[in-house]
Parts: structure tokens; C-alpha cells; sequence
């Protein structure tokens, strides 16, 4: 058991997957947490997809590409936000307009600016085992300041997160806010781009905060125990996939996404499966066999 | 002492208030009252520039409201809350004190004791560590109740507080706006309820769109006033 703990960290490639994976893992619960509570889950798929403009531009102008994916990540944060703020239309559909028109202007810029080198399969899909040294640097100080700026304003952030009304009634900054939770979204999505690729970006968001949030009571509660969930997926999802041969992004969306499935069948609290009414459910169809 | 006076609000294209003015004294509670779609939260949210309004000023004591929120407590309405957020109750009613506590702090001892105060007077205490999911909806409209409490403002405005609250609750409320009122506090409330429960209210307010009365029960309640305020639904029930 334990050679089989301990073999593959004798591979660079692996413990840095794996640092990167565990600061990754608490990352992206923490933001998640925010997110799936002001109810935007698929606003990160919408910033996954903008950063492409952002990327081609950069690498255009010889400038850093996390830079350029960040400015373009937040500007379609807000743009959905002005198009849902100034008319009827309604987020969904804002959000559906902007990832396909950003995604867009990515493609078109890739072409015109003869950018084509940039590795689109690399940036949808990822490549955990393929970081540098570098980039796991880059992760976990994002992660730090991250987490710096969580507790610095936990409660202002849990008010106007709560209820956004009351917070801005009490004169709270709220648009001030929402826009850092904006960064933060996408400063997460930017660093784990290369790891699980944007398209899987969305799991390490949103899974561990809501498998959490089934399990808890409190804000600060959803984030510790979805960055254990986090941690733990992603180097179970980093093991499977060195041991099964498995496209790690994707090992590691599965391992969530069970973690999920058993939280919502077995929550103590809100569980499908632990709910009193379950055993009765059983009993009446176990009847209804019996009976027939 | 709060003046609103001739505040307009616009819904992009169509008119939600009209040329609204009203004054409000401290030690008496002011019941606004009108049909669904009468402007009645639209004039609570505009007072305290949550949405712009397009004409006309709400002020406190001389100075915007809007300058000095730290003076108001707002109670929104239950159903604008997402009561599945992970909190616990008496985390709820802390979340009165964050502003006035300030960025990078800790809540003081005394916030801590004015959140107990309030939570025991609303008799929420011995729920303090459930989360607020588990509440019946008088118990939630309770904790925000508490919330204002512990917030120690002037001006105190609550966005239909009994809609859909059991008997318990609404006596509850009733008798913490007799005390806000003796402490010389200033209180608007929206309701729509025209019952009996009109005798704990010094001022009515009937709204639609525009002001269409304000004074006394009597004053207010004439037969010409409620047929223009809820014009509409008759109108409505006779075609």
C-alpha cells in the first residue's frame, strides 16, 4: 500500500501535480463557495471560454498570457452583469450570448493575428502532469493572497453575498465587491487552466463548494470541508490517472463528481438516502412487490 | 424626522412613483399601505438608494438618507432571501452589526450582546445555532427582526413583515414597534393588511403610484380613497 502511496511521488512531474493539485483543491472551494451561492455556477464556464481573446491578444503583443486571459475573463463578467443590470434579459441568457461571442472573437483572433501556436487543445483540456515548477509557484501564492483576502473580508462578503439588498441598505460597497469576487472567480479560473483546462474548470468550482454545502451550516464550514473534498479529488483523480492511464483532468472531474453523488445521497442532514421519509418509501414499494 | 418629498421613480420606460411626499415622526409607527404593484417597496427602496429614482429627495433629519445609513435599519422582504445560505441564526442577526463594526475588526463584546439581546426579545435565542433553512417563516421574519434590533438605528423600515407569519410572530412584532416607538425610534411599514391590526399604526399612508392619502385611520379609510388605491382589482372584478 504504501510503495504504491509513495511510487509515483519519485517522479517530479508528480509532486508537482500534486502541490499544484492541493493548492488548486482549497482554491477553488473557497471562490467556489461564493460563487455557487450568489447562484452564478455556469458564470465560470462563461469566464473559461472568454479568456481566449484575452490569451490570443497576449501572446500577440508578447505579454503575459495569464495577464491577458484575466482582462478578457473579467470584461465578460461584466458585460453579462451590464446586459442583466440595464434590460429584461434575463442572466442565463446573457451569459449564453457572452461565451459564445467572446469564444468567437478568440477564434478570429488566433487566425488574424497568426497566433495559432497557442495550443488550443492544451488550454481546453489541460495538462496537470505537464507543469513547471513556475506554475505551481504561481498557484500557490494566487492561493495565499486568495485566502489573505477571504478572512480580511469574510464578513462583509458573507452580508452582501447573504443579502445583497441589506448590505447595500447598511452602505456597504456592494458593486465594490462584487466586482473583487469577479477577480477572484477569475483569477482561480486563469491558474487552473492548466491543469484541468477550462472546459473542466467549472468542476473544481463549483463540485467541492456544493458537495460541501450539503454537509454544513455555515459559510466558513462549506469552505474548510469543500477544500478537503477539493485536496483529496484532486490527487485521487492525479493517482487514478497515473495508475489506470486515465486523462487526469478528467480522472479528477469523476472523483468530484462522486464525492458529490455520495454527499447527496448520504447527508446527515439533507441526504436523499438519510431523509425519514426513505425508509418508508422503501418499505411501501417493497410492499407493492411483495403484494403483486 | 424623515421627508420624503415629490419622489419619482421610473421602471426604464413605464412610472412606479409619482410625485410621493410624506413626512415621518420620530415615536410613531407609519403604515404604507396599497395593492401589489402600488409602489409600495418602490419607495422604500428608493429612500434608501437601492434603485435611483428619478426626481425628488428623502432626508434625515436635514441631511440625503442616503448619507447617513449607518442611522436606518431596512428589513427586506422574506421572499428576496435566500434561506438555503449557509448561516446560522445568530450569525444572521450578527450581520446587523458588520457595518457599524467596520472593515478588518472583529465583532465587539458589545455587538455580541446586543445580537443576544435582540435574538432573546424576538425569542429566537434558543435557536441561535440552526441554520436559518430550518426556521418556519414567522421564526426567519423573527431573525431579521433581530437584525434590525441589533442594529440600534433611528429609522427602521420593514418591507411586508407579516406576509405569511403565524399569530406569534405578528404579536411579536406588534409589541417590539410599541417599544421602538417609546425609545422615540421612527418606523415604516409596509403591509396591505386592512384589518384590525390598523389600531397599531399613528400614520397610514394609501399608495397608488402617487399618494393618494395620508393621516389617520379615519382620515384615510374613506370609501373614495380605497376605491382609488385599489381601482384596479375592482375594476378588474366588475369586468
Amino acid at each position: 500500500m504504501l510503495t504504491w502511496l509513495i511510487e509515483p511521488l519519485e517522479f517530479e512531474f508528480m509532486r508537482q501535480a500534486i502541490a499544484i493539485g492541493l493548492s488548486l483543491g482549497i482554491l477553488g472551494a473557497v471562490v467556489g463557495s461564493y460563487l455557487i451561492l450568489q447562484q452564478m455556477g455556469m458564470m465560470s464556464e462563461v469566464i473559461a471560454h472568454a479568456v481566449l481573446p484575452g490569451i490570443s491578444i497576449a501572446f500577440f503583443l508578447e505579454i503575459n498570457i495569464a495577464l491577458g486571459a484575466f482582462i478578457a475573463g473579467v470584461l465578460s463578467a461584466l458585460v453579462v452583469m451590464g446586459i442583466q443590470k440595464r434590460s429584461r434579459i434575463k442572466v442565463d441568457a446573457a451569459m449564453a450570448l457572452t461565451l459564445s461571442s467572446f469564444l468567437a472573437m478568440g477564434v478570429i483572433l488566433i487566425t488574424t493575428l497568426k497566433t495559432d501556436q497557442i495550443n488550443l487543445n492544451d488550454i481546453l483540456f489541460g495538462d496537470i502532469l505537464g507543469v513547471t515548477i513556475g506554475d505551481v509557484w504561481r498557484t500557490v501564492i494566487i492561493t495565499i493572497i486568495i485566502l489573505v483576502l477571504t478572512k480580511l473580508f469574510y464578513k462583509e462578503l458573507e452580508f452582501y453575498t447573504f443579502d445583497p439588498l441589506g448590505a447595500k441598505a447598511c452602505g456597504l460597497p456592494v458593486n465594490l465587491l462584487h466586482f473583487g469576487l469577479i477577480c477572484a472567480i477569475t483569477l482561480t479560473i486563469v491558474a487552473s487552466m492548466q491543469t484541468v483546462g477550462v472546459l473542466l474548470v467549472m468542476s473544481l468550482l463549483v463540485g467541492p463548494a456544493i458537495t460541501a454545502y450539503l454537509l454544513v451550516k455555515e459559510l466558513f464550514q462549506m469552505m474548510f470541508f469543500g477544500s478537503i473534498i477539493g485536496m483529496i479529488s484532486t490527487v485521487a483523480g492525479m493517482y487514478s490517472s497515473y495508475y489506470f492511464d486515465l486523462p487526469s483532468g478528467a480522472a479528477i472531474v469523476m472523483v468530484i463528481f462522486v464525492f458529490f453523488l455520495l454527499a447527496l445521497l448520504f447527508s446527515p442532514s439533507q441526504g436523499l438516502v438519510t431523509e425519514p421519509e426513505f425508509k418508508s418509501k422503501i418499505f411501501n414499494y417493497l410492499n407493492r412487490l411483495i403484494g403483486k | 424626522m424623515l421627508e420624503v418629498c415629490n419622489l419619482s421613480v421610473n421602471y426604464r420606460h413605464t412610472i412606479a412613483v409619482e410625485n410621493v411626499s410624506f413626512v415621518l415622526q420620530p415615536g410613531q409607527v407609519t403604515g404604507l399601505f396599497g395593492s401589489n404593484g402600488a409602489g409600495k417597496s418602490t419607495i422604500v427602496k428608493a429612500i434608501l438608494g437601492l434603485i435611483p429614482y428619478s426626481g425628488g429627495v428623502a432626508q434625515w433629519i436635514g441631511k440625503p438618507v442616503t448619507k447617513q445609513l449607518n442611522k436606518v435599519a431596512y428589513v427586506p422582504q422574506r421572499s428576496q432571501i435566500d434561506w438555503d445560505y449557509p448561516v446560522t441564526v445568530e450569525r444572521a442577526v450578527m450581520m446587523g452589526r458588520v457595518a457599524t463594526t467596520g472593515w478588518f475588526r472583529n465583532h465587539s463584546r458589545k455587538s455580541k450582546r446586543l445580537v443576544r439581546n435582540a435574538l432573546e426579545r424576538v425569542g429566537m435565542w434558543q435557536y441561535r445555532q440552526r441554520q436559518i433553512r430550518e426556521l418556519s417563516g414567522g421564526q426567519q421574519q423573527r431573525v431579521f427582526l433581530a437584525r434590525a434590533i441589533a442594529q440600534e438605528a433611528d429609522l427602521l423600515l420593514f418591507d411586508e413583515p407579516f406576509n405569511n407569519v403565524d399569530q406569534q410572530t405578528e404579536t411579536i412584532i406588534f409589541d417590539i414597534f410599541a417599544e421602538l416607538k417609546a425609545q422615540q425610534k421612527t418606523l415604516l411599514v409596509i403591509s396591505h393588511d386592512l384589518s384590525e391590526t390598523l389600531n397599531n399604526y399613528d400614520q397610514l399612508l394609501l399608495i397608488n403610484k402617487r399618494l393618494i392619502a395620508s393621516g389617520t385611520k379615519e382620515e384615510v379609510l374613506t370609501n373614495e380613497n380605497i376605491n382609488q388605491a385599489y381601482q384596479y382589482f375592482i375594476e378588474k372584478a366588475v369586468s
